[in-house]
């Protein structure tokens, strides 16, 4: 991993960094599409005004040939700008998701969670393509034809190419820079009036069950149309602004062709060149008029980019050594010292903690929701920063290896383990593409999985969200992962979470079973079976309140026997 | 225009003025093109005076206003539409039942409808510009100049027919291409989202190849596509500027010999252009369009669904009609009179006759032929492996869930006879995974109740939500976060509990696996809300739990939809039949 990777920005430039060749080509080709309108235009103008004066007819053969050459290339130069156009964008967009991509693989968590940020940070990057197919490819094309115009208006008549060059500059610069002010000024009001409806709607679909059973629907459902008006409203304005900037751009093409004629005859310009001048900067506006939606398009765009340099920019989780050690061979132990960690300014989530993982040694970590324990891997497994004390693989600092190498060693089923849209042996076989059938079969009957994948089919593509599979399935199908993936030290937080009394009961057995002999972390709730663990930490508001075997614990007052006793108490009644 | 979309616009006057007006806007703002050319082609020509420049500013002028008019009322008419598509929407939430993909309909119902933006604000105008404005052009040339008519009519069919054909050729190709541009996408959002799990097992950095390999493999098929697809472009593009060359050239030769006048030149040359300029408006108007009819279509599939979904035996279990929709279109106000109010007293009896629950779609039935009654006061637990009917029993007493055949008994009274809003004020229910709302802990706790202040803070109290209400950094002003995200499972299902305790006058208590989420602890402390909440109501809970289980009178058991053998409790001897 190198440092510049992490630091890439995401810019408007950066995005077509490496392809100014393709850009410039295709800017080329919209430029020459829109100059050959109007020089197609322009050349009419002439051929016509002139033939009107009854020259010969050989005066009038090089605009003849003009016309004909003009209709035919516009087509082709058109046609070559929106290949050239659409190759660039998906080449910059492309370029961008993998720069966006790799500059999340060592960040931190990210600022924004939930899966609607995240799926509105993928189209984000879409905003690439947007930037360059309809925001800057146009303002190219528009800004040598504007320029191509004045200059041959301004070879007839110096004045009127004043007003030309004075008119496309109000529809080509002032009206996009307005809606580009109006619409960045609109999305910070807009953005959460449609937040809030979002919220409102999602209240509506997924807490359907609970509004019918306490007759809340019908409020909620007008507290949903409120927000719909008050989105309605401000979405109204802005269509006002945008109508405004379009008529506005329509009055102004036509009134400079009107001040041009008006010049024009006021110089007392011969008939052929007052038209000339008059339809080239008629038709000079073609360019330059969608550039006003194009303004409201890019202040978007731009957002967009921010927001995705933002979450670029997210520091990383850890420090990576610049000289990474070499990474410790297995058997491994893990001796963890005096550990504080913390994230961000609050109080230590691991306020001190030590413990000892020897080969083949089994620990358990419980207590209370919010006590530290996933934090507790989440250090073992580096991704999150240590804040004083130590981990030590066989005697080196994890701080000294590369994080990647640390993963190798110590991992296994993390927290909210994800489920891809893949087949469910791509799913599992993502934790060892090389293993072998057997191996990935050995790991599917351990984690007890085995019935659900037959029934399911190797090859069945788990569902958008892994929504057909259920929450303990998912558990499983994350512990079958752990197994066969098979670290030297094995990480289990809460793998019975979610599954019902009696799976959890054999899961658990047979995880123990498992696992026996191999070193492993475990982090539960469930204290049952816990005496075949070699020692139980008690974690309670960061830091280690008790540590013994089973029989240690529930020999003294405290955390654990009060809660065995509720699960005995429950568990032998009923 | 999309056939349900053109219903529901006539029907919303909002809707039906402000389209009207805009349409009507953008046509004569098109027609306003050809006094422009008139006039100019006259000044241009010496025929008319310089003074003719002022008329020509004024219509300019006109046309400005009338873009700009256009532009307001289709965004009214939009906004408009867009609101009463949303309503029709939300109101049919009920009646998909928990089946619906809800994350697609919140999506649909929210950002979604933003399709149909383009669609009104720029597709339709350019459809009526379009249908009006070559027409009015291939008249003025007719009167004008019959030679130039004639190559414009010839002509102008080519760009409808060859965009048809080009389009019809790569229609498939190109809609598989966009799928493949979505999956892409929804790629990309899998792998960022799954990074955590990637990262465990040392897949991250392999990933980023596998991103760039896909995007190019994508690239490159795209571009194949967009390289027939464009055609179409550059057909139309060179249809109308040829056009213009076949007009130019002949009218420049007929100048020369006297035969044409420089005025109706001018005005041809400005003209034919306008022929073929809607058309082309209207072709590069159609790809955003066509999103927002896939949007119309998919809002209008669920706003009235196809007909083999409806056409289902009346008797079939599917949820409530919807209200909203019942409200505006069926003579609901008769129904409504017929169901009878719920007998009023102390907890009903619940009676359940033969109930058979069919789920639309599936073959096995979620529950077979289940007897069972619930003596007032009665505290029932329900037991029993996961699918085998325990939540569908709840929703069957919730009046979510109709039964296929056999009927529910309230007091005697059928269900199906009951006004169902009623007869659920008297239950109060707390599901498996229960929702929070994006509002306050207070405002969540007071769901559906007219609950003063004094009243929430008693029924958190009894549902111990008061333990950590304090420490929330606003108290019971606190706004619970996206879907109520920073609260615990524990902490979520003690929301729930409140709003059960909330509402003292419910008779009957329908839990749902309170405690299946909860650690020791947590478990401990709902388990002993719910004890508290059960004194003087029946209570029905759906539960896994030991400890939830001790607090039943009696353990229903029920295996694949079906009733096993009631098993006694100790309290209370019975001799084994599910009516007692």
């Amino acid at each position: 991993m190198s440092r510049a990777e992490t630091t890439t920005a995401v810019s408007p430039w950066s995005v077509v960094a490496g392809m100014g060749r393709r850009l410039v080509l295709a800017a080329l080709a919209g430029a020459a599409a829109d100059l050959a309108g109007v020089a197609l235009i322009a050349s009419a103008a002439w051929l016509i005004t002139r033939a009107a004066e009854q020259p010969p007819l050989a005066a009038l053969s090089v605009a003849i040939v003009a016309v004909r050459a003009f209709a035919t290339t516009r087509g082709v130069f058109r046609y070559g700008e929106r290949l050239a156009g659409h190759d660039v964008a998906l080449r910059a967009q492309a370029s961008t998701r993998e720069r966006l991509y790799r500059a999340l693989i060592p960040a931190g968590p990210l600022p924004q969670r939930g899966a609607d940020l995240l799926s509105r940070m993928v189209d984000d990057t879409d905003a690439v393509q947007d930037l360059l197919v309809r925001c800057l490819l146009p303002a190219a094309a528009a800004l040598i034809t504007g320029v191509a115009a004045v200059v041959i208006v301004g070879f007839l008549l110096p004045a009127a190419a004043f007003a030309l060059a004075a008119g496309l500059l109000v529809a080509g610069v002032l009206l996009p820079a307005g809606t580009a002010a109006a619409a960045r000024r609109w999305s910070a009001r807009i953005a959460p009036a449609r937040a809030d409806l979002a919220a409102r709607v999602a209240d509506l679909v997924h807490g359907a069950a609970d509004l019918a059973a306490y007759g809340a629907r019908d409020r909620a459902l007008s507290a949903a149309m409120d927000a719909d008006g008050r989105l309605s409203r401000l979405e109204r304005r802005q269509a006002r602004i945008n109508a405004a900037a379009l008529g506005l751009g329509m009055l102004t093409q036509g009134l400079t062709v009107v001040a041009v004629v008006l010049t024009a005859q006021a110089a007392g310009l011969d008939r052929v060149a007052t038209a000339v001048a008059a339809l080239t900067s008629l038709v000079a506006f073609e360019p330059a008029l969608p550039l006003a939606a194009a303004g409201e398009r890019f202040a978007g765009v731009v957002a967009a980019l921010r927001r995705l340099r933002e979450t670029a920019a997210t520091p990383p989780a850890v420090r990576e050594p610049a000289d990474p050690a070499p990474a410790p061979e297995s058997p491994l132990t893990v001796e963890v010292d005096d550990l504080v960690v913390r994230h961000g300014g609050r109080e230590p989530a691991l306020n001190g903690v030590s413990l000892t993982l020897t080969p083949g040694r089994r620990v358990a970590v419980v207590g209370p929701s919010g006590a530290g324990k996933s934090t507790l891997l989440s250090a073992l497994m580096r991704t999150v920063e240590i804040e004083s004390g130590t981990i030590r693989l066989n005697g080196t600092d994890v701080r000294r290896l590369s994080s990647d190498d640390v993963r190798a060693l110590v991992t296994g089923l993390t927290q909210d383990p994800y489920v891809f849209q893949a087949t469910v042996g791509d799913n599992l076989r993502l934790a060892g593409p090389e293993a072998s059938a057997e191996d990935v079969g050995a790991a599917v009957r351990r984690a007890r999985l085995d019935t659900w994948a037959e029934r399911t089919g190797w090859d069945t593509v788990l569902g958008e969200d892994g929504r057909t599979v259920s929450g303990g399935q998912l558990q499983r199908l994350a512990l079958a992962r752990a197994l066969l993936y098979d670290p030297p030290v094995l990480l289990l937080d809460e793998p019975a979470e979610a599954l019902d009394e009696e799976t959890a009961d054999l899961l658990m057995a047979d995880l123990l079973d498992a696992t026996r002999g191999r070193t492993t972390l475990l982090v539960t709730h469930r204290l049952r079976g816990l005496e075949q663990v070699d020692e139980i930490v008690v974690l309670e508001g960061g830091r280690v309140t008790q540590r013994g075997t089973h029989a240690d614990l529930v020999a003294v007052p405290g955390y654990y026997r009060d809660l065995w006793e509720s699960e005995a108490l429950t568990r032998h009644r009923g | 225009m999309h056939k349900d979309l053109l219903r529901l616009a006539r029907a919303e006057r909002g809707v039906r003025v402000h389209l009207a007006c805009c349409l009507a806007a953008a046509v004569l703002a098109g027609l306003l093109v050809l006094v422009q050319a008139e006039l100019l082609a006259g000044v241009l020509s010496g025929r008319f005076a310089v003074a003719a420049l002022l008329p020509l500013a004024l219509v300019v002028a006109c046309r400005g206003l009338l873009g700009w008019a256009q532009g307001v009322l289709a965004g009214r008419a939009a906004t408009a539409l867009k609101s009463a598509l949303r309503r029709l929407l939300l109101g049919r939430v009920e009646g998909l039942g928990p089946a619906y993909r809800s994350g697609e309909l919140v999506t649909l119902a929210g950002r979604g409808l933003d399709a149909l933006d383009p669609y009104l604000t720029g597709y339709l105008p350019s459809v009526a510009v379009a249908g009006i404005v070559p027409l009015a052009v291939v008249v003025r040339l007719f009167v004008a100049d019959l030679a130039t008519a004639v190559i414009v009519v010839l002509t102008l069919p080519l760009i409808p027919v060859f965009g048809a054909l080009v389009g019809w050729t790569t229609k498939t190709v190109t809609e598989r291409q966009w799928r493949a541009l979505a999956r892409l996408g929804g790629h990309f959002l899998d792998v960022v989202r799954g990074l955590p799990t990637l990262r465990a097992f040392g897949r991250a950095r392999y990933q980023a190849s596998v991103i760039r390999e896909v995007a190019e493999a994508h690239r490159a098929a795209t571009m194949r596509t967009l390289r027939v697809a464009f055609l179409s472009s550059l057909v139309l593009e060179l249809v109308a500027s040829l056009s213009l060359a076949l007009v130019a050239v002949p009218v420049g030769l007929r100048l020369l010999s006297g035969s044409l006048d420089l005025r109706t030149a001018l005005l041809v040359l400005l003209l034919a252009p306008e022929a073929y300029l809607p058309l082309r408006a209207m072709g590069t108007r159609f790809h955003a369009a066509m999103e927002g009819v896939a949007a119309a279509d998919e809002a209008f599939a669920v706003i009235d669904p196809p007909r083999e979904a409806v056409a289902e035996p009346p008797q079939q279990a599917v949820a409530e009609p919807p209200r909203e929709a019942g409200r505006t279109a069926a003579p609901a106000g008769a129904t409504r009179i017929a169901r009878r109010a719920t007998p009023d007293g102390g907890p009903p009896e619940i009676r359940l006759e033969d109930v058979t629950v069919r789920y639309p779609g599936r073959e096995e039935t979620a529950l077979d032929r289940v007897s069972l009654v619930i003596r007032p006061g009665e505290r029932v637990a329900i037991a029993g492996p996961s699918g085998a009917g325990k939540s569908t029993l709840l929703h069957l007493l919730l009046g979510f869930v109709t039964p296929s055949e056999g009927r529910v008994l309230a007091d005697g009274t059928d269900l199906a006879d009951l006004d169902l809003d009623e007869w659920r004020r008297r239950l109060a229910f707390v599901p498996q995974r229960p929702h929070l709302f994006a509002t306050s802990v207070a405002d969540n706790i007071a769901l559906g109740s007219a609950a003063g202040p004094d009243e929430i803070r008693a029924a958190a109290e009894a549902a111990q939500v008061a333990e950590f209400a304090g420490a929330l950094p606003q108290g019971y002003d606190t706004p619970l976060g996206e879907r109520g995200a920073n609260l615990s499972a524990g902490q979520r299902q003690r929301v729930a509990l409140a709003r059960a305790f909330c509402r003292p006058a419910a008779q009957v208590l329908l839990l749902d696996e309170p405690t299946a989420r909860l650690d020791g602890r947590s478990e401990a402390a709902v388990v002993a809300a719910t004890r508290r909440l059960a004194e003087g109501r029946t209570a029905i809970i759906v539960a896994h739990r030991p400890a939830m289980i001790d607090l039943a009178d009696r353990v229903v058991r029920l295996d694949g939809g079906v009733l096993v053998h009631p098993v006694p409790a100790p309290s209370i001897s019975t001799q084994g039949g599910e009516a007692r």
